[in-house]
This record gives C-alpha cells, sequence and structure tokens, in this order.
C-alpha cells in the first residue's frame, strides 16, 4: 500500500527520523485548532496518493487566519490526477540551506535493496543529477556504508553525521515494514547543518500484510475493493461505463487495452483469479451491480478446465436474482460451449468466439445508448 | 550455462531420460492434489509428495508421501519440486527444498513477500539452483513434461520457446500459436511478481543456444524493465532467431497495481511504451492482440528464411 506523506511521517518519527511539527486534519473546524497550536505561519499540503501536489497548487503557505480559512477549503478541494483529498497537513516552515535526495526501493532487475542519494534533491526522481547508487542485498545498511554514501554526496560535518544516521534509520524502517519503497524528498538541510524530512513517500509490500497488522489503519479501501478482496479477486475501477471481467491479470489487461484500442471506456479491470466456478462469476457481477455507471458487461474468460456452462448459469442466475439489467458480451473459452450457447440464447448474455467480436459488440451497444 | 532442457529431460541413454522425477511439496492440499493428478495424466513422473505429518500414506494408491523433502530426497533421487503451499508458509517449503538438493524448484504460490522471495533466492544462489516463479503457471516441455498448472490442451510439441509473465495469457498465446502451425519446445512462465527467480533475460539465456529453438515468443507485462533489458540483451548478443513479443498493459492507468503484485507502472517505470520501444529497438515486433502473435512470427519466419 501507498501511505500518505503524513501517514509516512508518523512513521518517520517513531523510527526518530527528524521532521518538523506539523498536524493533520479532515475538516477546517479540526484544522482551525491545529492552526492555534502550531501558530503562523506555516504551510498546508494536500494529502493525495500521488505525486505532482506543489504544481497542482496542492501546498500554500499561511501566514494568518484569514488565509488559512481561505485556502484551506481550496486545496481541499483540489482533485491531482483523479484523486480527491484525503486529509490536509499542516506544517511549519524551515529555513532551507540545502535540499538534499535520498530513497531507498526494491530494484527490481538487480533482485536486492539500493540506496539512491544526491545533493540535488526536491525535484522528481527522474530529474535529480549526480546520484549515487549502492546496492546493498535484503536492505540492511552498514555505518560504513552510510558514511560512504555521506561522503560521495559531498556532505561534511555536522550534516554527514546526521546523514548516516537517518540512513540507517531509514533502512531499519523499510527492513521492519518491508517497503518497496522508503523515500524523502526533500531532506533539507537547515541553517545549522542539522537535516529534517520535509516530505515522505513509502510504499508496502502488499503481500506481506498478513505481517503487519500495525500498518492495517492505513489501508484505504473501498467497499467494492474490500469485497472483491475477500473472494480473491483483483479490482482496479476506472472511470469508462464497460466492465472488463476475466481470469488472470495478463488476460484481463489485454482485454482492457484491445477495448480501449477499439474506442470503448473500461469500468473496471477484474480479474477473478484462475478458475471460474458458477458463484466467483456471480461474485463479480455482484460487484459490477453496485459501480453506478456501468452500462455493459465484457467478460473474456480463458480456460481448458473452466466450463462455460458453469459461467453460463452464473449468467442466469444474476439475471433471474434482479442483480443485473445489463448486456453481457462474453468470450468463453472452455468445455461445453455449445451448450453454454443453448443456455444463454434468450437472456441478455451473448457469446462470442472471438474476444475482439465481443469487444466490437460491446462498444456498437454502448454508442447506441 | 545451465542446460534447462537437460535438466528437464535428461541425457538420452540414461535410465530415467524423458522420465525425470518431481516431487510436489503440499501435494494433499485441494490445489495440490488436483494439479499432481493433472500432472501425472499429462506424463509428468511424479515420484512422491511432501506434507509434514501424512509421511507414510499413498497418494492416489501408488504416490508415495513424505514427511519432509529431504526423505523424499533421499527415496527418490529428485532433484525438482513444484510448490502448492500456502505463500506465507512458502519461505519454510523452499529453505527445505533447497537444502535437501533440489536444483530446480517451481513456485506456483502467488501473494509471497518479496521480502521471502529475496531470502530464497539468496539461498538458490548458494546451492546452485534455478527457481521458477513465484506466482508462476510452470514450466513445461510440451507433450513430454509439465511442471506447472497450467492446462494441457493450449500446448503442442514443436520449436518455439515461449516465455511469458502471464498466465493466462501464456495459454492464450500457445493456442493461438499451437492453431497456426506453431508448436512449442520449451514454455517457461516467470511470473507476476516484482522478483523473479528466473527473470526474462535468464530464461533467454538458458534457451537462446538450444538446437531444439528456432524463434521466441515473449509475453510481458507493464512493470519492472526485465523487457527493456531482455530486448539489450538480445541486441547485444546478436540473437538472430525469429522473435516477437505481447505487453499486456498499454492502457492500464499510472500506479495502479493491475492484478500482479508486479505490474505497476511508477512515472515511467514499467510503462508499456518503454517496453515497445526498446523491442521496436532490437527490430522485434510487438503484436497489438494475442491473436496477432503467429502472424507476426509467421512474418519472421518468412524473412528469415
Amino acid at each position: 500500500m501507498r501511505l500518505l506523506e503524513f501517514q509516512a511521517k508518523e512513521l518517520f518519527k517513531e523510527y526518530e527520523i527528524s521532521i518538523l511539527s506539523s498536524r493533520s486534519c479532515t475538516g477546517i473546524e479540526q484544522g482551525k485548532r491545529h492552526a492555534e497550536e502550531l501558530g503562523y505561519p506555516f504551510v498546508i499540503k494536500i494529502q493525495v496518493p500521488v505525486g505532482g501536489r506543489g504544481k497542482a497548487g496542492g501546498i500554500q503557505i499561511c501566514k494568518n487566519a484569514n488565509e488559512f480559512e481561505l485556502k484551506f477549503p481550496q486545496v481541499m478541494g483540489l482533485v491531482i490526477k483523479g484523486e480527491k483529498a484525503r486529509a490536509i497537513l499542516l506544517e511549519k516552515m524551515a529555513d532551507i540551506k540545502q535540499e538534499l535526495y535520498l530513497s531507498l526501493f526494491l530494484n527490481r532487475s538487480k533482485r536486492c535493496y539500493t540506496i539512491i542519494a544526491s545533493a540535488e534533491g526536491g525535484v522528481e526522481i527522474e530529474s535529480v543529477k549526480n546520484q549515487v547508487v549502492r546496492e546493498i542485498g535484503l536492505g540492511h545498511v552498514q555505518a560504513d556504508v552510510a558514511r560512504k554514501v555521506s561522503q560521495d554526496i559531498g556532505l561534511e560535518g555536522k550534516t554527514a553525521d546526521d546523514f548516516v544516521d537517518i540512513l540507517q534509520k531509514l533502512s531499519k524502517l523499510t527492513m521492519e515494514k518491508e517497503a518497496e519503497l522508503a523515500e524523502i524528498n526533500p531532506l533539507a538541510v537547515l541553517q545549522d547543518g542539522s537535516l529534517v524530512a520535509l516530505d515522505g513517500k513509502f510504499v508496502t509490500d502488499d503481500n506481506s500484510n498478513f505481517r503487519h497488522g500495525e500498518l492495517q489503519k492505513y489501508q484505504e479501501k473501498s467497499e467494492v475493493e474490500e469485497r472483491a478482496e475477500k473472494s480473491g479477486f483483483s479490482l482496479v475501477e476506472l472511470d469508462g461505463n464497460i466492465a472488463v471481467v476475466g481470469n488472470g491479470a495478463g488476460l484481463v489487461m489485454s482485454t482492457l487495452d484491445m477495448l480501449s484500442d477499439n474506442g470503448g471506456k473500461p469500468a473496471c479491470f477484474l480479474d477473478v483469479g484462475g478458475g471460474a466456478t458458477t458463484e466467483s462469476v456471480y461474485e463479480a457481477l455482484t460487484l459490477i451491480s453496485k459501480m453506478g455507471r456501468v452500462k455493459g458487461i465484457l467478460v473474456n474468460l480463458y480456460g481448458g478446465i473452466v466450463k462455460t456452462t458453469v459461467v453460463a448459469e452464473a449468467f442466469l442466475k444474476a439475471y433471474a436474482d434482479g442483480l443485473i439489467d445489463l448486456p453481457v458480451f462474453s468470450r468463453l473459452k472452455g468445455a461445453e460451449s455449445e451448450k453454454a450457447r443453448e443456455m444463454l440464447q434468450d437472456s441478455r448474455t451473448k457469446i462470442y468466439d472471438s474476444v475482439e467480436e465481443a469487444i466490437n459488440a460491446v462498444v456498437m451497444e454502448v454508442k447506441d445508448d | 550455462m545451465t542446460d534447462i532442457f537437460e535438466m528437464l529431460r535428461g541425457r538420452p541413454g540414461d535410465p530415467d531420460y524423458g522420465k525425470k522425477g518431481v516431487i510436489v511439496q503440499g501435494m494433499t492440499g485441494a490445489y495440490g492434489s488436483l494439479h499432481t493428478r493433472n500432472m501425472v495424466k499429462y506424463g509428468t513422473n511424479i515420484v512422491g509428495g511432501v506434507t509434514p505429518g501424512k509421511g507414510g500414506q499413498m497418494f492416489d494408491g501408488n504416490i508415495p508421501v513424505y514427511n519432509t523433502v529431504q526423505e523424499a530426497a533421499d527415496a527418490t533421487g529428485a532433484k525438482i519440486s513444484i510448490v502448492f503451499v500456502p505463500a506465507k508458509f512458502f519461505l519454510a517449503a523452499a529453505k527445505e527444498a533447497l537444502e535437501s538438493g533440489i536444483k530446480i524448484l517451481v513456485a506456483i504460490p502467488e501473494h509471497v513477500p518479496v521480502r521471502d522471495t529475496m531470502q530464497v533466492l539468496e539461498m538458490a544462489r548458494q546451492n546452485d539452483a534455478i527457481v521458477i516463479g513465484p506466482n508462476t503457471p510452470g514450466i513445461m516441455i510440451p507433450e513430454l513434461i509439465k511442471i506447472g498448472i497450467m492446462p494441457a490442451s493450449p500446448f503442442k510439441a514443436g520449436r518455439i520457446a515461449l516465455l511469458s509473465k502471464s498466465g493466462t495469457l501464456l495459454y492464450e498465446i500457445a493456442d493461438a500459436l499451437t492453431n497456426s502451425g506453431f508448436g512449442q519446445a520449451i514454455t517457461i512462465g516467470i511470473g507476476g511478481d516484482p522478483i523473479n527467480g528466473t527473470r526474462l533475460i535468464d530464461a533467454f539465456d538458458m534457451v537462446k543456444d538450444a538446437p531444439d529453438i528456432e524463434g521466441l515468443v515473449v509475453v510481458g507485462e507493464i512493470g519492472g524493465d526485465s523487457e527493456e533489458i531482455l530486448a539489450q540483451r538480445i541486441i547485444d548478443s546478436e540473437f538472430k532467431k525469429p522473435t516477437v513479443a505481447y505487453i499486456a498493459g498499454r492502457a492500464a492507468p499510472k500506479e495502479k497495481r493491475m492484478g500482479h503484485a508486479g505490474a505497476i507502472v511508477m512515472g515511467t517505470y514499467g510503462s508499456a511504451e518503454s517496453k515497445v520501444s526498446m523491442f521496436n529497438k532490437a527490430n522485434i515486433p510487438v503484436a497489438k492482440r494475442p491473436a496477432e502473435v503467429p502472424v507476426l512470427l509467421a512474418g519472421k519466419m518468412e524473412k528469415s528464411d
């Protein structure tokens, strides 16, 4: 899961990585109380799980109560890359001498953790110059390695000591929470040479969630996503009007691609997992029935051992129960497809031999609406 | 370089040529038993299963079950194991296998924590073993040996090497290839996780010089940069056999995990555009649809004749 900035900073604080004083809130009344405690001036920062907040106007300085009351609703109302504000962080400001970059991440191609550090931070990682890169195995950073990295980016004195300390703490945090990415950007050098984490990005490995009950509070899931997960499905909600269902992540992605190539707009990515049963397909249709915008359903099931009659039963049951009243365009590859076709003859579900045909049909249908 | 064909098939003249023994870890569970039967039916020589506490039993009347991998390996001499245990027990199961002399470990479980996979890979490196997966459909030489969960029907023996990150797309594209007359010499499921025991580049190195191989099909997806690295290796090694790629996830939104733990685009890292452009640079056509793969491959074959 990807933590919001203020959540990442809660972890930084727990691991004694220096941060500025701050308070998070979700409403202006709570915000006003925090403003009193914190004292002006401070910055307000939108909390969204995407980058590019500054450019979008999501970070604003408030010098007094008037400015705060004016800017808070503006920032709270922003939608950045499709993401609404989860909270607003109020944070004190600091007198900054220099901005560094520091991250630890799971290096997929090298299959180890890797440190990236630079004396020129504060911009997106793609633009960070003079990067120092160190591979560090399973994530443990020894003092001498941290010291070498601090030297390589040209730090000295107190700043170097602080950097060595923060890098080792960040390594401990990364390993203990099983993070895929722990990034401090910028890592600010203050006038006295000390370091403070001005921003934080923290992404954990979802597959390790079962070992991390303490991170559960950061989990953000819609009701539909929660139900999907319980059924062992993968669901990503999108903003189009054609629900896409299939078995296997690759196959569903591929179906999404072909649908988009043909001018269709996917409403979701729904992978029901390896096999398909009457129950799992019925549950998938239940989830789709809860998404308001759907005009048609595209089903692409491939399986040597999937009986298409079993899937056909799920469609018939969903119509009979009044669960859905939507046309379904399906490509069912598997055993007994002739029989499945007969079963669905008088229903709103059509079966096609190829996914291309099913896609053409669903795109036509939705256009006619 | 490891000769994967020899490891799976053996040497002509060996007593076990063409019927290498395979151990199934987690054989008596619902999933393990279903796929054990499917593998047996396919002709894979399943010589034993491992389920702690069930040692001494017989599975389906003729496959002995052992309490530990060590016992199974000692009794059967098998060097190949396929693991069906739940993700949270994978680390322990894999460790046991590698310590018992297993040299090819096929890791079926999905949702294995990355940290566990990395520990397993470190052990595999020390023990000179190959890990396929996790989150893989497995590995097979069609019509000879199937160590995995793939259905039998899409595959046919032939001369194409098929490497895929996705399971169902592997079946889909194998089916399309088979229907167009392109049988497969070997198919390797890389898996959909961020960290793979056998990366695309490793799988490529295993098959590229095999005399059995006349062409290569690579099925990738968004996330990471293993397709880009493979494309570079293909350029650098001057690999000339006809090669075609397919990449799933062109229409996927950024920063969202698309079903597979590894299928996520971060910024520009892992994007389909990046992969397609690297394949193009390597003069490898990238199909827009699975059905287009055999068409492009046929085109490549014609040119190379």
